[in-house]
């Protein structure tokens, strides 16, 4: 008992976090579930992502485009190859790295403008390029991905639980939940361990960096691997969550978003990407829903936020919560959490006349 | 022979369209280190606001300094209201407000004016010159001149006037512009209604070419990036030649690239990164130091 | 897992109750889902923000006719139709949980005019599976008839393009027997369909096309492209292409090149507001072609014409619409053969039935639509419309060429 309460307040966080996911599909409806499960998936690829610009300080506009990789080489393979899709995960995962950590060669010689001009052009020319070749890729027609049906075991469980019958959508959010928390709980290591700490060391003082024998090189092109790793993953979870991709799918838009969920988030954060995913993939489906169907407002304003168009709101709420929070989502709870343990212990202190301890550095 | 160098003549139009946008992204660079995603729509909307004022039955010549006067006061309030409470934010934060902004000014001009592509008016005629059978528009030609002009206008500002040496050193050196008395946060407000006015110009003089709506400028924003950077970032006059570079080179690329001429700019984009990989300080960028 | 218990489980029982078990007879009619006794749900996608927002207004306009029907004739039958429109910014990845959202949560009746080939493919699969009517997608993408036998729950309303490009190879093959045929396309399945559409058209005679160039959407002009085209020889000129890179190539091709080819223009971009801006731009316009089937807004010969005196009255209960917004038109248009068809399935309001007279019993006259030109499908056709008339520019105007040209059949 005295342990549970001594255990950092991180772990309880972390512990609600899980159960929340976790049972989250058993609460929600079929197609709710399969709107988290693609949340979740953004909050792979945002992980990715902050690895890349939180840890390793590299910028990039274009993360959209390794996810594209990851979706086509696992929509190919289980299209074509007639592989099974859960297979090819890991291998459009593994290839997309390879290919990250390639681009992360010539991205060396860079300067962080230059790096975010070249990535946003591969951003940009994504969409061209996955039109050909088109008897390979689809073409403009895409390729329909078939979703998998769960397994006998997990949906008997699942029907147990809620008495009704577990649909493909249901599963594949336990598919892109399950591999979420083992790539954040990776990311988590590697951000503690010492190639997290490499990685800050080159993002903060990267000359300091080099001459306490850091390989920058070395660490700045296996970030851009780990990064495209993860956004591989995400692209061949993506893929088969919507049941179909084309070059439509992966528009620059996709990898704005997905640097908005960082940035929104909190870089350099563990929790950041999965609250930037969260807010990035359902700003843009509630922009024009949430303010015209509250009725407590006038209809005026409801009818003219209506009238304006999804765009406006997107655009002012974004603006409004990076005002807000130019740390991240996750940087305003740290401070209230420290504001909130600080009053809570003064208090606590004033009770038993004790002198506070220093702050804990978790 | 004539095919080419018309599609280096053409280029050159179109590259002038990427050079005006893109000179305002420069002003921007050099008055706080950011690249402002939002310039093209803040152009787009102040060039539609010229569009309201000439169909009110405004004149030509006086809209036009009118639209440069209000983009400049927009730009400034802009500054004030939505970067000045962030200003010391990370410069993410600032990118993903400024990319905010440009869905915002978007919407709010779809919204305003709807979809419809309108003609602009141009004091110039849409005939063009023969140039030894090789043609050029004296639209594209007024693009180009406009250019040469804000270009000369914006050296003369940054590089012969005390409020463009302030301006640049409160970009810089804040801290210590802010010991000498610079006023730093009103010199970035400066900046943007620069760099708004510059922008509106843009807007006004290829709206008769591009046709005004609201995602007029939505391409031409990445075009005008990558000559920015390829120019140098923070030199006027590397965005002007960045920008024509990169017409001509996505021009050659149109018509070169065997059955693929729909990859002109991956082509483009592509040579542009090769050329910064070379040369890592951009055409006319200054050798950066880095700092331990 | 302490979120868990019976009565979590009885709503998300309840909220997964679909579609399938619809049907709750009441004691003449026959009704399914998002059909209540006044009122009919039915649901959309469109771009309404993003590169392609130009088509949000479609949505619009739809809905203008629907109040429209609703405030003039009472509704459908006494049912007033609600239509939600979400928008999906032409990204397949935000059409498939919105139109999830529409079937599921908001138990739409069918889904009506979802805009964009790439988009509305993604939820094909889906809506067939679910049975729930995907009717008259807006695009013309061939695949719509082509493959009903295996999405028979999928329908299209306009011209398919490789249909209105067969005309354009007859009136080639009868007017220009030896063009020299440039072809400028997007890269997309709208440019590709056309062009496919050509080279069925010409048969043996494809060789008369000796170049086509494509661009991209991200392209700022097709200026290259065109250039390359007056350099190969050509004399005969194809634009393949959405208004604004097609207003770009009318102008360029006029003062950028001094060149005077035949042009043929896809109905897409041919409303006359853009042959206005082609012209202040310095296009010439001499010798250009298009087809139509929808009346356009800004064409003055159909002023006094009743259909278009409707449209104007039904498009007034719209505040964001363009009256000459030709899409507007095409709303209002696709819209009425909705209304038509929600009529003819009278008491026996099921998907299932109003599938059956939208894919084999139509035969409408719409007055949006060119005289003479029908909505029509039957057992063996499911291309609603397949009629188009042959248009030349008179230098201020459209002008009507010969006679209706019906395409019906041709498309394999």
């Amino acid at each position: 008992m005295d342990r549970i309460r001594t255990a950092p307040p991180r772990y309880w966080l972390v512990a609600v976090v899980f159960l929340f996911f976790f049972g989250l599909p058993t609460v929600v409806s079929s197609f709710v579930a399969g709107e988290w499960a693609q949340a979740l998936v953004l909050a792979i690829a945002i992980m990715g992502l902050n690895i890349l610009v939180g840890y390793s300080g590299q910028l990039s506009l274009g993360h959209g485009a390794f996810m594209a990789l990851g979706a086509y080489t696992s929509a190919i393979l289980a299209n074509r190859f007639h592989m099974d899709y859960l297979v090819t995960i890991p291998i459009a995962a593994v290839l997309t790295g390879v290919v990250g950590f390639l681009f992360g060669v010539p991205a060396l010689r860079l300067s962080p403008l230059y790096l975010a001009l070249a990535t946003f052009a591969l951003a940009v020319v994504t969409p061209s390029l996955i039109k050909r070749p088109a008897e390979f890729t689809g073409g403009v027609r895409g390729i329909l991905v078939a979703q998998p049906d769960p397994p006998a075991f997990i949906s008997g469980a699942f029907t147990t639980i809620t008495g009704t019958v577990m649909t493909s959508d249901q599963w594949i959010y336990y598919v892109c939940f399950f591999i979420a928390g083992l790539l954040f709980w990776l990311a988590w290591n590697l951000a503690r361990h010492r190639p997290g700490r490499a990685m800050r060391a080159v993002r903060d003082a990267e000359v300091a960096a080099a001459a306490s024998g850091v390989n920058i090189a070395g660490y700045k092109t296996m970030a851009f691997g780990i990064s495209a790793f993860y956004a591989g993953t995400a692209g061949s979870l993506y893929a088969v969550s919507l049941g179909f991709i084309s070059a439509d799918t992966f528009p620059v838009s996709l990898s704005i978003q997905l640097l908005v969920g960082a940035v929104v988030g909190g870089l350099a954060s563990i929790g950041g990407p999965l609250l930037g995913a969260v807010f990035a993939y359902f700003l843009p489906i509630e922009a024009n829903q949430w303010v015209p169907s509250q009725t407590w407002l006038p209809d005026q304003v409801t009818s003219t936020v209506k009238n304006a168009g999804p765009a406006v709101s997107y655009g002012v709420i974004l603006i409004l919560v990076m005002m807000f929070a130019p740390t991240g989502l996750v940087g305003v709870i740290r401070s209230g959490y420290v504001l909130l343990n600080r009053r809570l212990r003064a208090a606590s202190d004033r009770d038993t006349g004790q002198v506070p301890p220093d702050p804990q550095t978790v | 022979m004539q095919e080419f160098l018309q599609l280096v003549v053409s280029g050159i139009a179109t590259g002038a369209i990427f050079a005006s946008l893109a000179l305002a992204l420069v002003l921007i660079y050099n008055a706080m280190g950011l690249v402002n995603f939002a310039q093209g729509e803040m152009a787009m909307f102040a060039t539609f606001i010229a569009y309201t004022l000439v169909a009110r039955g405004v004149s030509f010549w006086i809209a036009f300094p009118v639209t440069l006067v209000l983009a400049f006061a927009a730009g400034t309030v802009i500054q004030r209201i939505v970067i000045k409470p962030v200003e010391r934010a990370p410069v993410l934060t600032l990118v993903i407000i400024t990319l905010g902004l440009a869905t915002l000014v978007n919407g709010v001009a779809g919204f305003m004016w709807g979809y419809v592509p309108r003609s602009f008016p141009s004091p110039f005629s849409p005939e063009s010159v023969d140039l030894a059978g090789v043609y050029i528009g004296y639209r594209d030609l007024s693009v180009i001149a406009v250019c040469g002009l804000v270009l000369l206008a914006v050296y003369l500002l940054l590089q012969r006037t005390t409020v463009g040496l302030t301006l640049r050193a409160a970009a810089h050196h804040p801290d210590a512009s802010r010991l000498l008395g610079v006023q730093v946060s009103w010199m970035l407000a400066l900046g943007w209604g620069l760099a708004s006015a510059v922008g509106a110009v843009s807007g006004m003089i290829v709206a008769p070419t591009l046709f005004l709506e609201p995602n007029m400028m939505q391409t031409i924003i990445i075009y005008a990036f990558a000559a920015a950077v390829l120019g140098g970032i923070e030199s006027p006059l590397g965005a002007l030649v960045g920008g024509l570079v990169v017409g001509v080179v996505v021009s050659l690329a149109g018509a070169y690239i065997p059955n693929a001429s729909d990859l002109q700019l991956a082509f483009g984009l592509l040579i542009i990164i090769g050329v910064l990989i070379l040369k890592p300080n951009g055409l006319f960028g200054r050798a950066a130091t880095r700092r331990v | 897992m302490g979120l868990k218990g019976p009565g979590l489980a009885g709503i998300a029982a309840g909220l997964l109750t679909l579609a399938a078990c619809g049907g709750s007879a009441g004691t003449t009619t026959q009704t399914d889902v998002g059909i209540t006794a006044n009122s009919i749900l039915l649901g959309t996608t469109n771009a309404l923000s993003g590169p392609a927002a130009a088509y949000g207004t479609i949505a619009n306009a739809e809905n203008a006719y629907f109040t429209y029907v609703n405030n003039n004739q009472g509704g459908v039958n006494g049912r007033k139709i609600t239509f939600k429109i979400l928008d999906d910014g032409y990204n397949p990845a935000q059409t498939v949980p919105l139109t999830k959202q529409l079937v599921e949560q908001d138990q739409v009746f069918a889904m009506f005019s979802g805009l964009g080939t790439q988009t509305q493919t993604s939820v094909r699969d889906y809506l067939n599976l679910k049975k729930v009517p995907q009717l008259f997608v807006a695009t013309g993408a061939t695949t719509w008839g082509k493959d009903y036998s295996n999405f028979q729950w999928t329908l299209s309303w306009q011209p398919p393009y490789q249909g209105e490009a067969h005309i354009y190879a007859k009136d080639v093959l009868q007017n220009h027997p030896n063009a020299k045929i440039g072809v400028l396309y997007q890269n997309d399945d709208y440019g590709q369909d056309y062009l496919k559409g050509l080279t069925d058209g010409l048969a043996d005679k494809a060789a008369l096309i000796v170049d086509k160039e494509a661009y991209d959407v991200t392209a700022a002009n097709p200026f290259a492209q065109l250039t390359k085209l007056k350099a190969a020889g050509v004399d005969t000129v194809f634009l393949f292409s959405t208004p604004k890179p097609t207003i770009q190539s009318l102008a360029f091709i006029t003062a950028g090149l001094h060149w005077e080819p035949t042009i043929y223009l896809n109905s897409v971009s041919s409303p006359q507001v853009y042959m206005g801006i082609a012209k202040k731009s310095g296009a010439a316009l001499k010798n250009v072609t298009s087809v139509g089937y929808i009346k356009d807004p800004t064409d003055p010969q159909w002023a006094n014409d009743d259909g278009m005196k409707l449209y104007k009255t039904v498009i007034a209960n719209c505040s964001t619409c363009n009256v000459l917004d030709g899409f507007n038109i095409y709303g209002v248009a696709v819209a009425y053969t909705m209304v038509d068809i929600l009529k003819l399935a009278g008491n026996n309001l099921t998907r299932a039935n109003v599938m059956k007279i939208a894919s084999s019993q139509l035969n409408e006259s719409n007055p949006f639509l060119l005289p003479g030109v029908k909505v029509t499908t039957t057992s063996s056709d499911h291309f609603p419309i397949m009629q188009e008339q042959v248009i030349t520019w008179g230098g201020t105007g459209w002008s009507l060429q010969g006679s209706i040209i019906d395409e019906r059949g041709s498309i394999k």
